[in-house]
């Protein structure tokens, strides 16, 4: 097939050229994903600490369920969030259908399972550490999942780059509740699904080494940043 | 060393601000939503002809593209404020349910059976469609259908049903049902040489064709028929009614008509316009 | 109740310790028939036991006797399963905890700057204050350490940071469990001065060690713990001299007891 050596062209002329569509449709990823992450992220980190440090009936089978979310298809998130904004919905008055708020919402619940199960796991490890000593200066629970949360950044940051990762490249909840509309709620993996359908595939897979691209800058910069603050302040 | 951290943490925080303030503008109040079918968006005629119709009147349209039967759907959970798909029947029960105030005909152009240039069923330069379908089912050429619902597997399902075939025993076998779009249907059917039934536009503008040919075209039975509908406010009171009328009112004037007729892609027109006004 | 297995301490060693310090109302340390359990095993058996407000109490007795468990259920990190543990009278509970302050065999820092472990201690009783932090640091002699990453420091400066984090939370109580088995005799020697520091400032010492020199040179009164039960409580002298358990014997002779 011709078309990875054209993809590879494409992708270059794309990024070289800086179109003015293309940059519309990556600065909508972003904002997308990003705003999703820090909704995910505030309410997911404290759920994870939540479940890490306490202990009560039902624990068990409500990691379960935290644990089993992580594989939600896209597509049933999308589903889900359609039916509760849709007009015909409860949620329809808020008139959040195809707008970036909805999508922002439906990758938000997607990848806080993500988010939660991790951190829970993480969290859960270094409490076992420090359980004792906690205990012993009486910290209280809120106290303890801050400082948990805390002490345990660095290793949160992998956490919350694995959930920008699944909102950047997830396709089936965003065109659903988004509609791929042009200069609205058009992101990256919906263009690409359009470039596909429309059997363009140099230019879909072009796309896709552009969105890889923008992937290896988000996280070879957070890495960098990253590796120099643990470095300078603290191990 | 406190202010390394200080202004790493600065420059996240940054960094993350930017991007979410850089991409101003979300729903603007008078913007309407067409639930449409596929077609119409990829080969290329909202991109053609949307930015006409929103310099002239500054009106903006959103445009969700999602095949007839899924379009028809939305609509009725009052997610759009026009509908524009190619599925007469089901358009006008849509009417009729009281979910539409009432349907225009837009435009046409027609179904083609494109296949390999092998033609294992021997249907090449037909132009009865039921008769090309017997041909292929009789020699049990691979056939890739939508299986979605939408406005063309609804065409197709009624070709075969004039053929006196039900293809759907054989599904799995020869007869694939992919649940897709038209374009994942073409790829598909492309990809393991299969007939595939699809709208002239979407072919001419599909860029997948590998050595594809047009195997089966020009009968009156592939007549692909465009529609135009407002939402009902009687039924969804959130409808744009005098923007989603204006719109219509476009499309269907001598300008809109003609800005239809004059959209080419490769040299050929893609969508014959045929609306009244009333 | 039964009676309490009382040791007056008042007669010898303990009486050229310290006075008893502003935590006198904790005192005594009463256990009464404490038991403890896990996973159907009986690890600690009908323990009674008292210990006096002043000075230090080492706990000593051979792997897996059930020292640590002790050390654990006296603090109330762990809650017995049989018994009762008293100080002055008051249930455990976090108003008795909060007053005292526990060291682990092993450092427990937090994942940040030297400075910071300590403001953590100061931050979570109230009273957050570089002056404070800067006067704590100076005394470990730890000040020139501040800004480093807690966990890059050497064990024995690791070990002597939860010490100083440890007696930042000003306790009446001070407990260690093995504190210096990990340490080489300059480190521990310097962790020793910081023991008896405390001592001398009226904080009552409770601590475990194998280390016979380290237990001569501090303690007031031996606790023998041997397969879950107190065989003898004595004071540090008699202890050391005239044990009154054979195993207790054996212990510092060297034999495997059994």
């Amino acid at each position: 097939m011709q078309d990875f050596g054209a993809a590879f062209l494409t992708a270059f002329d794309l990024l070289i050229g800086a179109d003015a569509a293309l940059l519309e449709i990556i600065g909508l990823s972003l904002r997308v994903s990003i705003t999703a992450l820090l909704a995910a992220g505030l309410i997911g980190l404290s759920l994870g600490a939540a479940l890490a440090v306490t202990r009560f009936p039902g624990r068990g089978f409500i990691l379960v369920i935290v644990n089993s979310m992580m594989g939600l298809p896209p597509v049933v998130v999308g589903l889900v969030v359609y039916m509760l904004l849709s007009n015909a919905g409860p949620l329809g008055f808020l008139g959040l259908l195809y707008t970036p708020e909805a999508m922002i919402i439906a990758q938000a619940i997607l990848i806080l399972p993500i988010i939660a199960a991790l951190s829970r796991q993480l969290i859960e490890d270094l409490h076992a550490e420090y359980a004792e000593q906690f205990r012993s200066f009486c910290v209280p629970t809120g106290r303890m999942m801050v400082e948990l949360l805390w002490d345990a950044r660095y290793s949160l940051l992998t956490v919350m780059l694995a959930g920008l990762g699944r909102a950047m490249a997830e396709v089936g909840a965003v065109i659903i509740v988004g509609g791929n509309i042009n200069h609205l709620t058009r992101v990256m993996t919906t263009t690409i699904a359009l470039e596909t359908s429309k059997g363009d595939l140099a230019l879909a897979l072009g796309l896709g080494i552009v969105l890889l691209s923008i992937a290896i800058a988000i996280n070879a910069g957070v890495m960098a940043l990253n590796a120099t603050a643990k470095r300078q302040a603290y191990a | 060393m406190k202010h390394l951290k200080t202004l790493t943490l600065g420059a996240a925080a940054g960094l993350i601000l930017g991007a979410a303030v850089a991409v101003p503008g979300t729903a603007q109040a008078d913007a309407i939503i067409v639930q449409s079918t596929t077609s119409t968006q990829n080969s290329g005629l909202y991109d053609y002809m949307l930015p006409i119709y929103e310099k002239k009147t500054g009106n903006k349209v959103n445009v969700v593209a999602v095949g007839t039967g899924q379009a028809i759907k939305n609509a009725r959970n009052c997610d759009g404020d026009v509908l524009l798909v190619h599925a007469k029947p089901a358009e006008e029960k849509f009417v009729a349910d009281g979910y539409g105030v009432k349907r225009s005909d837009l435009m046409y152009n027609d179904f083609i059976i494109v296949g390999p240039p092998a033609d294992p069923a021997k249907v090449g330069g037909m132009k009865d469609g039921p008769k090309a379908l017997s041909m292929i089912a009789k020699s049990e050429a691979i056939f890739a259908s939508r299986g979605d619902n939408s406005g063309t597997h609804k065409k197709e399902k009624h070709l075969w049903k004039a053929a006196g075939i039900d293809p759907v025993k054989a599904s799995g076998k020869w007869y694939r049902e992919t649940g897709s779009g038209m374009g994942a249907t073409l790829n598909a059917g492309v990809g393991m040489g299969a007939y595939v039934m699809t709208d002239r536009a979407t072919w001419i503008s599909f860029k997948n064709k590998g050595d594809y040919k047009i195997q089966v075209e020009g009968d009156k039975q592939l007549f692909n028929q465009y529609g135009v509908i407002l939402v009902n406010p009687k039924k969804c009171p959130k409808v744009k009614v005098k923007e989603g009328q204006a719109f219509i009112d476009w499309l269907l004037s001598k300008d809109g008509q003609e800005t239809i007729a004059s959209y080419k892609l490769k040299g050929l027109q893609l969508f014959f316009p045929n609306g009244k006004m009333m | 109740m039964r009676p309490a297995n009382v040791v007056d301490l008042r007669g010898d060693a303990a009486s050229d310790a310290s006075a008893p310090g502003a935590g006198a109302d904790l005192f005594p340390l009463v256990l009464d028939d404490v038991s403890f359990q896990a996973g159907g095993t009986v690890l600690i058996k009908g323990v009674d036991l008292t210990l006096p407000a002043q000075g230090a109490t080492v706990i000593m007795g051979p792997n897996g006797a059930g020292k640590s468990l002790l050390l654990r259920l006296m603090h109330g990190l762990i809650a017995p399963s049989g018994g009762t543990v008293t100080w002055g009278g008051m249930p455990l509970g976090e108003a008795v905890r909060k007053r005292q302050a526990m060291v682990f065999q092993r450092p427990v820092l937090l994942r940040r700057s030297v400075a910071a472990n300590i403001d953590f201690v100061l931050r979570l009783r109230g009273r957050a204050d570089p002056g404070r932090r800067r006067e704590i640091l100076d005394h470990a002699g730890l000040a020139a350490h501040a800004d480093q990453p807690a966990r890059l420091l050497s064990g024995g400066e690791q070990q002597r940071l939860a010490m100083a984090r440890a007696l930042a939370t000003e306790p009446d109580v001070l407990f260690m469990d093995e504190p210096t088995s990990n340490l080489d005799p300059a480190s521990t020697l310097v962790i020793e001065e910081i023991a008896k520091a405390a001592r001398d400032r009226g904080t009552k010492i409770i601590f475990i060690t194998h280390d016979m020199g380290q237990a001569r040179r501090l303690a007031d009164d031996v606790v023998f713990v041997h397969k879950g039960k107190v065989l003898e409580h004595s004071p540090a002298e008699t202890f050391f001299t005239q044990p009154a358990s054979t195993e207790a014997g054996d212990y510092m002779a060297g034999k495997i007891i059994l």
